[in-house]
């Protein structure tokens, strides 16, 4: 078993890729923050990348495997995490989600989505069958229950939200069933759909959830209170057109009409000053990576790679789609940012660690 | 290492090809959507993204001022502050309102009624929420810019007057467009916009009013200035010189006093009114800021009518100075033949009834006029002479000599709202009354009674007009006034010879009813005219009341043929003979008339062009203007009525 894979092997295109992204994000951030109060911001990010691509490199060269094996290890330590968060976190806009951690304060959830998925990766290569049964699919559920149900109590929607997708991508992948497929999703169907009937959704969610939904439904009947966001939002979209407004002259970026325009809005800032062929080719950048990492998969060497390497294609593809579709007013606010463009140092970092476990399984593809 | 995952290479590659297409898929929608917002919809997300960046504030352009005829201003404007409430974002202005009303000192149902009677309009356009800033409105404006992003100051113009009322009527007042006039003006008017509303103001509104500028600037999302877009610099009003003449106004003015009443000098020649007065009059410097519905009401609803221009409004039966329409019509028509005279012995007898001459009451002298012709009986102004040759002449020839003079007709002044007044005929007390004429009625409309009723203005062109024989220039206020109206009615020379002489007579003779008026150097002509509110014998009857006296007409020109000025004054409910009480103002004006034109020919006159007449008035001036016009003090220097309890 030879344990020293050579830099050819590394994914080259998946890293120009991401240094492209991280780029656009790097430029709008620039733009978004130049001459206000948040000025300089972008150096910060570049920093935060510049340990992101250390850390993915780092992780890159400790065997998956290795990993793997301590899955459960990581499980409860994610989960006793959670319970200490809830104990002792400290609260920054109104939820406690943070744990000061060498002097940054990191988002527990954040390493949570990362442990979610080595967990994941380990229970279905676990799996014998070409068929999921119905126990395993139980038994997976709950597993991943716990901590949803931990991270939601924080509260935090978006996150909670995430480990959904690898949940149901571990499952297609690790040979859900069709029957079970169709009984579940009636069972997410309903879930969500009672979120949107007030009479369920007053059980369910917290007010300020709620009244996202309700600005969501109806953005244009509240225009400064909750609907302001998704409504600016939009504004700033359209605005845009097809050529944009040009860096720097985004009129609803740069007077400030966008909110968290370097964050968690990035790609509405983006989208009002390179318009629509920017947008293109954000997007396109974002189809590329989510495509080289199920290509990765589909080289890897077992089972318990390819289900590693989805996972992380899960929780990037559901962050984009989430994130993106609020910023054109199709999804409520949820907090989740855009992987690799929006500032954030918790957010980028679990990228980068994502991807440093993609790399992982690619450079041992060939290795016996 | 764990044994777990050995000899797993079973890979789902359908499944794997499968998500493949979903993330392609996923891409494809999102595209889709940022699609439709920047290709599909972009032009309305690029409206709503400059309303958000934009705010307009309007710059208020000046109106033009009104000079007199020599150049002095007599209307001007000073700067002024309104407070602007910002209305884009309802959610924030309910929010804000309660801190805004409390820091602006304004009732918060004042706010809520003014943003209702806005709720038609754009919602990017501001509304004025206090017309009149003070200093601690502006400090609680500026410390409040960040968490009270709503208000704004508007620099305007307030319109000044002259102190005193002086020329009010003439000049009329501006105050706030009424909702009509927004819709009528094609969205050239904006709620608060300040418009004429009478007299000159409004007739030449469309001069006056210049076009509003605008200033653009950018704002951020917390409604700070960030930046400023070009402005639209606002287009002032056109300044207009009137005929009026500052020093004959203000002679007019003060001879008049605060009798109620009205006094009209025109120049015959010309048309040119060199002044105008109306009493009483509230002062239009009240109604520049903004005026209180019930303000308004009170001022409507004044038993005084202060806001009656009385110079073109008031129609009132002219009295003897009636006459010489009468004699016009004698003379013209020679019926009688001019040699005609009549013996008064202070009453007639006609149609089976007593008439009385006003000698029959006169407070001295004989009660008789004795045996009169013509030129007597118009210096003395002679009822019974007149009533005979009334009768005579009868009511069609007389309506007609009337009519033709301009009794009953408009004269065509450059003011909004001139009244015609009135000449009497059969077909018309038959159309309007639906009765028969009585043939006794002639004996009143000759002798200017009865149905018969003129302006001020009317008696001034008309008296103005015989004088120059039968020439009528339709009187006019604008100095530069195009096409200005002419009428002519021949009448013959003699006539013309013979009416003027008894006017200058009424002056200038032994027992001319204005042989107190006389003026060394100056031919001063005229005719008095005492007009019954009632008849002499009803007032015997209910006894001496305010409400019931005389109104006085005195109608002065000079020189005594082809005159350069004439003068009609009323003086109303003076109980005094119209020479007595309107005389003097005629007089005066006149003597002002000739002293002013004798130092401009010897050169000595200059008008002093700066003259601060409206400066000096401090309260015209500070911020702070005097609000209200309280009816008491609208009658105040009026010794009538105010406190006699019998007109109730």
């Amino acid at each position: 078993m030879r344990d020293a894979p050579g830099t050819r092997d590394y994914d080259w295109w998946l890293i120009a890729i991401l240094v492209a992204i991280c780029t656009l994000g790097v430029l709008e951030i620039y733009s978004a923050t130049y001459g206000s109060a948040l000025a300089g911001m972008h150096t910060r990010q570049i920093r935060w990348l510049a340990v992101g691509f250390i850390l993915m490199f780092v992780i890159s060269r400790l065997d998956y495997h290795l990993i793997l094996d301590q899955a459960w290890i990581l499980y409860l330590v994610g989960v006793l995490a959670l319970v200490a968060v809830l104990l002792v976190g400290h609260r920054r806009f109104g939820a406690q989600r943070w744990i000061p951690i060498m002097g940054e304060s990191l988002q527990v959830s954040e390493l949570l989505k990362l442990i979610i998925i080595i967990w994941l990766a380990r229970f279905f290569a676990e799996v014998r069958t070409d068929e999921l049964s119905l126990r395993d699919l139980i038994k997976a559920g709950l597993l991943v229950g716990l901590p949803l149900v931990l991270i939601l109590k924080q509260p935090d929607l978006g996150t909670a939200l995430v480990l959904v997708p690898l949940l149901v991508i571990g499952a297609f992948l690790g040979g859900l069933q069709w029957q079970h497929a169709a009984i579940f999703s009636l069972a997410g169907v309903l879930l969500v759909g009672s979120v949107f009937y007030p009479p369920v959704s007053k059980h369910l969610l917290k007010p300020y959830q709620r009244e996202r939904i309700t600005s969501f439904l109806h953005p244009e009947e509240d225009a400064k209170g909750a609907g302001y966001q998704l409504l600016q939002s939009k504004i700033a979209v359209g605005s845009g057109g097809f050529w944009g407004k040009g860096f720097r002259n985004g009129s609803q970026n740069q007077l400030g009409y966008i909110p968290v325009r370097y964050s968690d809005f990035i790609m509405s800032a983006w989208a009002e000053e390179q318009g629509f062929k920017g947008v293109l080719l954000a997007l396109g950048l974002y189809m590329a990576l989510l495509l080289r990492l199920v290509q990765n998969a589909q080289r890897a060497k077992d089972r318990a790679g390819m289900f590693l390497v989805m996972g992380v294609a899960a929780a990037l593809g559901f962050h984009v789609l989430v994130n993106v579709a609020m910023v054109i007013g199709a999804m409520p606010v949820t907090g989740i940012p855009l992987p690799l463009m929006s500032y954030g140092g918790s957010a980028t970092l679990f990228v980068f660690l994502a991807i440093g476990l993609v790399m992982n399984v690619r450079l041992r593809r060939f290795v016996n | 290492m764990s044994y777990w995952f050995r000899n797993d290479n079973r890979l789902p590659q359908g499944r794997l090809a499968v998500v493949s297409y979903v993330i392609v898929g996923m891409i494809g929608v999102l595209l889709i959507g940022f699609w439709k917002l920047q290709v599909i919809d972009s032009d309305k997300y690029a409206q709503w993204a400059e309303r958000n960046r934009v705010r307009s504030i309007p710059v208020i352009a000046p109106r033009g001022r009104m000079l007199d005829r020599d150049g002095r201003v007599l209307v001007d404007n000073y700067p002024s502050f309104s407070v602007l409430l910002l209305r884009d974002d309802p959610a924030l202005v309910m929010k804000h309102l309660p801190a805004i009303a409390e820091g602006l000192g304004v009732p918060i149902n004042d706010l809520a009624d003014q943003l209702d009677s806005a709720r038609n309009l754009p919602k990017f356009q501001p509304i004025v929420i206090k017309p009149e800033a003070t200093k601690g409105d502006v400090a609680f404006i500026e410390s409040h810019r960040s968490d009270i992003p709503l208000l704004e100051m508007l620099m305007v113009h307030r319109r000044r007057y002259l102190p005193g009322a002086f020329m009010a009527h003439a000049s009329g007042y501006v105050g706030e467009v009424s909702e009509q006039q927004i819709e009528a003006s094609d969205g050239r008017l904006r709620p608060g916009d300040f418009a004429g509303k009478s007299g000159l103001e409004r007739e030449y509104n469309d001069l006056l009013q210049g076009t509003d500028g605008m200033r653009r600037v950018i704002v951020n999302s917390i409604g700070k200035e960030v930046d400023r877009l070009p402005t639209q610099e606002a287009i002032p009003g056109k300044q207009i010189q009137l005929t009026i003449d500052y020093d004959l106004q203000q002679v007019a003015e003060t001879s008049l006093g605060q009798r109620p009443g009205a006094v009209v000098a025109l120049d015959p020649h010309t048309g040119e009114v060199l002044a105008m007065v109306s009493r009483p009059t509230p002062d239009p410097n009240d109604f520049a800021i903004r005026i209180s519905a019930k303000e308004w009401k009170d001022l409507n609803e004044d038993p005084l009518h202060p806001l009656l221009n009385r110079a073109i409004q008031a129609q009132l039966a002219p009295g003897s100075v009636f006459k010489i329409i009468t004699a016009t019509a004698m003379l013209e028509d020679h019926v009688p033949s001019e040699s005609f005279t009549t013996f008064c012995p202070g009453y007639g007898m006609f149609f089976g009834r007593q008439y009385h001459c006003w000698v029959y009451y006169a407070k001295s002298g004989a009660k008789s006029h004795g045996v009169t012709n013509l030129h007597e009986a118009i210096l003395k102004s002679c009822d019974v002479f007149f009533y005979t040759v009334g009768i005579r002449l009868g009511i069609d020839r007389l309506s007609y000599y009337g009519s033709k003079l301009g009794v009953g007709h408009k004269t065509g002044i450059d003011l909004p709202s001139e009244e015609a007044g009135l000449m009497p005929s059969p077909e018309w007390v038959e159309r309007v009354l639906h009765r028969k004429w009585y043939p006794g009625e002639v004996i009143s409309v000759a002798t200017g009674q009865g149905a018969v009723t003129t302006t001020p203005l009317q008696l001034a062109r008309i008296i103005g007009g015989i004088a120059s024989g039968g020439v009528f220039k339709q009187p006019h206020l604008l100095k530069d006034a195009q096409n200005v109206g002419e009428e002519r009615f021949p009448i013959s020379e003699p006539t013309i010879e013979k009416i003027t002489d008894a006017m200058y007579g009424v002056v200038n003779e032994p027992g001319g009813t204005g042989g107190h008026l006389k003026l060394t150097g100056i031919e001063l002509s005229g005719k008095s005219g005492t007009a019954q509110v009632i008849g002499y014998d009803t007032r015997s009857r209910v006894g001496k009341q305010k409400k019931f006296e005389d109104n006085a007409w005195f109608v002065g020109y000079a020189p005594k043929r082809d005159p350069e000025i004439c003068v009609a004054v009323l003086v109303q409910e003076s109980g005094q003979h119209g020479g007595e009480a309107a005389g003097p103002v005629v007089r005066d004006v006149i003597k002002a008339y000739y002293e002013k034109r004798s130092k401009k020919r010897e050169g000595q006159y200059t008008a002093d062009v700066n003259q601060s007449g409206a400066g000096s008035n401090g309260s015209a001036v500070s911020g702070e203007p005097k609000r209200v016009l309280k009816p008491e003090q609208a009658v105040v220097g009026v010794p009538v009525k105010a406190t006699s309890g019998d007109r109730q």
